[in-house]
């Protein structure tokens, strides 16, 4: 059996793999977090809770209606991006002349109500959740095993990532989103609904993290608490890649998911704190965030 | 309509403010000393234990504007420092309170040092951050006994003199230390440094030009803070004679911001109320589990709504005194 620095190949391949499975869920989140940062201004902190309810969604699709993986990925992120316009809508609007510090404490408490809630009804414990039977088994690259599910995922996200950064970067919608990011008032002059236009993002930035929870049903199950402690370290993502930059976080997300891998490998007690010990290191060198700017 | 400054107390001028805040203060000396004969004094201690956070906590929040989302750290480490140098190391309980304390604030200037170089929703975020780190090292560091805490911590004797045993006894000491926690953060907002320090949350930029050093007072201030809150996780500890992952946890982070919005941001006696009310619903809705959770979601979202002046801040509005 080969070997790298005493390690395994299989092993080290194996939770490179992970890392980059736990990277793409780091940077559709960092995404979703980023956009909706860059025009709302606040720090969605329900996002955690709403990556969760996107795998219940899927969940409740195939146990009432019957329907399965696939149509989940399509309507479990519209359920929850709907949800997201809804609470925009009659909660978050009313605080945009305040402190975004209290964007930041009422979305604290909608993530408590609910996970809450969720808890209440299905427990603790996970549910299962079937993996595609297209997608089921996997393919031997020669040097590893690789699981057809978790290619799919890499390969989903990343792409979700680069059309989101190929919409708001390179499209006349994206020059509007902008433009509304640098000055509102400016661009509702121009006659473009502003507000219609921040409702949209909050709630597409809700629905990437809905499409998040459906990616990760089938690996993790699903659980009440699945969001609840990855949201912190998808902040300390934030805060290394820089809030408001788009390919910042899909950087930054994919890159923390493949270190965070590693140390697992290398030296296994600090792969809970590492992307924490990162995020105190970059903070020391450019308080801003690698790819971010002063807002 | 509402503005920005809304939540944030008037500048008084010391003078006239004096005389109401002093019978406020009285009236809570005066309840705490007469509640053990009435009220479980251990619900009592446990709800002083958090009021003495909450101040600490409002010290940041309040006067420099600073939300720091991170407060458990310095909370329960404390604990843990205090639980292992009374139990395992045999400290009387008041060297091992302040060895809490002092690691606390040690922790507050690291921690400190990092975030203070960052503003508003990015020092939310980097506190959050660094004490969910701190979180992680008490889950695996051996000492503090993983999922099990430390338990049966000895109250011991004070000073050799007063047996802490007693939960009278234990009662009046407790309230001794947050009182002391108490009068020190009123001193600290009434001195020339809690001026400053209401001058950066004002404008900052100015503060500076007038030749302040924001970064050293904002530090000074968050240190203060943390240390504090050590106090306070510290004297918990020895209460409970436990000390367990529950108060390093992030949730506990956020009951300390509910408790100081639900008792008014930036008022002297809010967060002691806000204490009191959150402790007191977590006492009576126990046995619904997690139910406790939404139910404090809920007064998160009304606060936040239609309520942020708090229930302290809506009473000084209405008599038109800062309290």
């Amino acid at each position: 059996m080969s070997s790298i620095f005493g390690v395994p190949t299989q092993a080290l391949f194996g939770q490179l793999l992970i890392g980059l499975i736990n990277g793409s869920f780091y940077a559709l989140l960092s995404l979703g977090l980023s956009v909706i940062f860059g025009l709302l201004n606040i720090i969605n902190f329900a996002h955690g809770a709403l990556y969760m309810m996107g795998a219940f969604v899927a969940y409740f699709l195939l146990q009432w209606a019957g329907l399965g993986y696939w149509w989940a990925l399509l309507l479990s992120p519209i359920v929850v991006g709907f949800l997201g316009v809804v609470l925009e809508r009659t909660m978050l609007k009313r605080l945009y002349h305040l402190d975004h510090l209290y964007g930041l404490l009422l979305t604290f408490g909608l993530a408590l109500i609910i996970q809450g809630l969720f808890r209440n009804e299905f427990g603790s414990s996970g549910l299962p959740y079937a993996m595609p039977a297209q997608l089921a088994g996997g393919r031997s690259l020669g040097f590893m095993f690789l699981p057809n599910y978790r290619a799919w995922v890499i390969v989903f996200s990343l792409a979700t990532c680069l059309a989101t950064w190929y919409v708001i970067e390179r499209t006349k919608l994206g020059s509007y989103l902008r433009a509304a990011t640098e000055n509102p008032a400016l661009v509702q002059a121009f006659g473009i609904n502003v507000p219609r236009m921040i409702t949209l993002t909050y709630g597409f930035g809700v629905a990437l993290a809905a499409l998040a929870g459906v990616l990760a049903a089938p690996i993790y199950q699903v659980n009440p608490l699945m969001g609840a402690d990855l949201i912190i370290v998808v902040f300390a993502v934030v805060v290394i890649g820089g809030l408001g930059s788009i390919m910042g976080s899909i950087l930054t997300g994919f890159a923390l998911g493949i270190v965070e891998g590693l140390t697992k490998v290398f030296y296994p007690e600090a792969s809970n704190t590492v992307i924490f010990v990162i995020m105190a290191l970059v903070l020391l060198v450019k308080p801003t965030g690698l790819f971010g700017r002063e807002k | 309509m509402t503005t920005a400054q809304e939540a944030a107390p008037a500048l008084e001028a010391p003078s006239a403010t004096g005389r109401h805040q002093l019978v406020a203060f009285a009236v809570m000396v005066a309840f705490f000393v007469v509640a053990p004969f009435f009220i479980y004094p251990l619900f009592l201690m446990k709800a002083l234990c958090f009021a003495l956070f909450a101040c600490a906590f409002n010290l940041l929040i309040g006067y420099v504007g600073l939300l720091s989302f991170g407060h458990a750290a310095f909370l329960g480490s404390a604990g843990y420092i205090s639980a292992h140098t009374a139990k395992v190391w045999g400290w009387p309980p008041e060297l091992a309170i302040l060895a809490g304390t002092v690691v606390a604030g040690a922790l507050g200037v690291l921690i400190g040092a990092l975030a203070i170089r960052s503003r508003g929703i990015y020092f939310a975020n980097i506190t959050l951050a660094l004490a969910q780190m701190i979180y992680f090292f008490c889950l695996q560091a051996p000492f503090t006994h993983g999922e099990d805490g430390i338990q049966a911590v000895p109250r011991g004797m004070l000073f050799g003199l007063l047996d802490l045993r007693h939960t009278m006894t234990m009662y009046f000491v407790v309230l001794a230390v947050f009182l002391a926690g108490f009068l020190l953060i009123y001193r600290t907002i009434h001195s020339p440094f809690g001026q400053v320090l209401k001058a950066i949350r004002e404008h900052e930029p100015r503060a500076v030009s007038l030749g302040y050093t924001a970064e050293q007072y904002k530090l000074l201030a968050f240190v203060l803070s943390a240390t504090l809150s050590g106090l306070a996780g510290g004297t918990k500890a020895i209460v409970f004679q436990l000390a367990s992952l529950t108060d390093v946890h992030w949730t506990m982070s956020g009951e300390v911001v509910l408790m100081t919005l639900l008792g008014g941001l930036g008022t002297v006696f809010g967060p002691v109320v806000g204490a009191f009310i959150v402790i007191s619903l977590e006492n009576y809705l126990s046995q619904l589990g997690s139910w406790v959770t939404v139910v404090q979601g809920v007064i998160f979202v009304l606060c936040v709504l239609t309520f942020r002046r708090g229930v302290i801040g809506e009473l000084a509005r209405l008599i038109k005194k800062p309290l």
